[in-house]
């Protein structure tokens, strides 16, 4: 049973460089277990230490958000299709320069009133 | 009654859109499976964000954040920006406008036109620099107001006061709510309102997949979900390439005569999805789903004419949702 995953840039690293890397498993747990068997440390950066899909990541089923189809525990199926992407949708640029912007003003306030 | 008092009165109350002809056939006798289009080019500035802007500068203004003379500093790659410069000019603010320099010229003519002053931060791919260059704005400014609409709950409660309520009224039969999903402000505010008045109303978001560049990150950890997003709102969460959005876009034109965004083009591709999931469970639905501006702001991408191929090459690196 061969499920083809496409691996984000930032994560290439584990997989000697390869965009797209093959599998198997049942669930998606499964599918991580075995890939992490050839590209070792990749479930790691995918999966927290208490077994949760990384918040910042976000993993595609045939191109379904994985959280809404019971997230490590999604079935699998021969000839899926697996989208593992960081998540920043709606533009690096917007999210980032607006957190960082959001967090700076946070502290100066914090700042602020504690000098008062 | 279609007169108002004025621009900021216009907002909102925007037509819902009946498309016969992209809508799945459905076999004899089986239920009737209809997309609906909510027109958001109708709005003010010709996108869904001035009901955001609208909303998040009442609620600084009633809050006391914003008094009157003051500077409104925001980082936007396009329509948030387009709406608050309308906003504020119109209450008697100065917007300044952070933005990546890969952004399309007709917005920066337009950003201009409406009196937004605009600071340049270098293109997605070093996005470490852009938040260096947003950052060091703020630490020289700090009287200048960011209305954060990642973070503001006036820009999903908009849409729980407004987009929500309207879809409900003209459309009591919708079973699915399918929007963009970018700051999560129209999901979020409408999905909570219609699932309160709904039984069973699916919240389906779609959510534009860029090309490797955008997604330059070095790290995970260096991530971000905005504030907004509450998953439990949701029902289903697409991704939708490029390629498909393109597709969508020219087929929404083409068929129904709506001329549209590339984000609205990545929407119909998961209302079409979940229409045509419905038709073979040969269940009745009512797809409503959002369309966020009109083309005009992309036409100078050269995305909507050529090959699907040129196009796709056409929007890369591009944030074009």
């Amino acid at each position: 049973m061969a499920i083809e995953v496409r691996i984000p840039t930032i994560l290439r690293s584990y997989t000697g460089g390869a965009k797209v890397v093959e599998g198997s498993g049942e669930t998606l747990a499964d599918l991580l277990t075995d890939l992490d068997s050839r590209h070792g440390g990749l479930k790691g950066r995918l999966v927290t230490e208490t077994g949760a899909l990384h918040r910042f990541v976000n993993v595609y089923v045939n191109d379904e958000d994985v959280r809404f189809l019971g997230a490590l525990d999604a079935k699998l199926s021969d000839g899926d299709s697996i989208t593992i992407l960081p998540a920043v949708a709606g533009g690096a640029f917007g999210f980032a320069a607006a957190a960082a912007i959001a967090s700076h003003a946070a502290s100066v306030a914090v700042a602020g009133s504690a000098g008062r | 009654m279609a007169r108002y008092d004025s621009l900021l009165d216009a907002c909102g109350g925007t037509p819902l859109i009946g498309l016969p002809r992209l809508s799945p056939t459905v076999p004899d006798g089986a239920p009737p499976v209809r997309l609906w289009a909510k027109l958001e080019d109708r709005n003010p500035t010709g996108s869904i964000k001035d009901r955001t802007a609208m909303f998040m500068v009442r609620a600084a203004e009633a809050a006391g954040r914003l008094r009157p003379g003051d500077t409104i500093l925001e980082p936007t790659s396009g329509n948030t920006g387009i709406s608050l410069a309308m906003v504020a000019k119109l209450r008697g603010y100065r917007l300044v406008c952070v933005m990546p320099e890969n952004v399309s010229a007709e917005r920066v003519q337009l950003l201009r036109m409406y009196g937004a002053e605009i600071i340049f931060s270098p293109a997605a791919g070093g996005s470490n620099q852009a938040v260096a260059v947003a950052k060091q704005i703020a630490a020289e400014h700090p009287d200048w107001v960011m209305l954060f609409q990642y973070g503001n709950e006036a820009n999903a409660r908009a849409h729980y006061e407004t987009t929500g309520p309207e879809l409900l009224r003209d459309l009591p039969t919708i079973t699915h709510f399918v929007a963009g999903l970018g700051t999560t402000g129209t999901l979020m505010g409408t999905g909570r309102y219609l699932r309160e008045k709904v039984e069973a109303i699916q919240i389906v978001a779609a959510e534009p997949r860029y090309g490797e560049l955008v997604y330059g990150l070095r790290n995970i950890d260096e991530g971000y979900v905005p504030e907004l997003y509450d998953a439990t709102v949701l029902s289903r969460r697409f991704s939708v390439g490029t390629r498909d959005a393109v597709l969508r876009t020219r087929q929404l034109v083409e068929v129904e005569g709506i001329f549209a965004g590339f984000s609205t083009g990545a929407i119909l591709h998961a209302a079409l999805a979940v229409a045509h999931e419905a038709v073979r469970d040969g269940r009745r639905a009512d797809v409503a789903f959002v369309v966020c501006d009109g083309g005009w702001k992309y036409l100078s991408t050269g995305a909507y004419g050529g090959t699907l191929a040129d196009a796709e090459e056409a929007l890369e690196g591009q944030l074009w949702a």
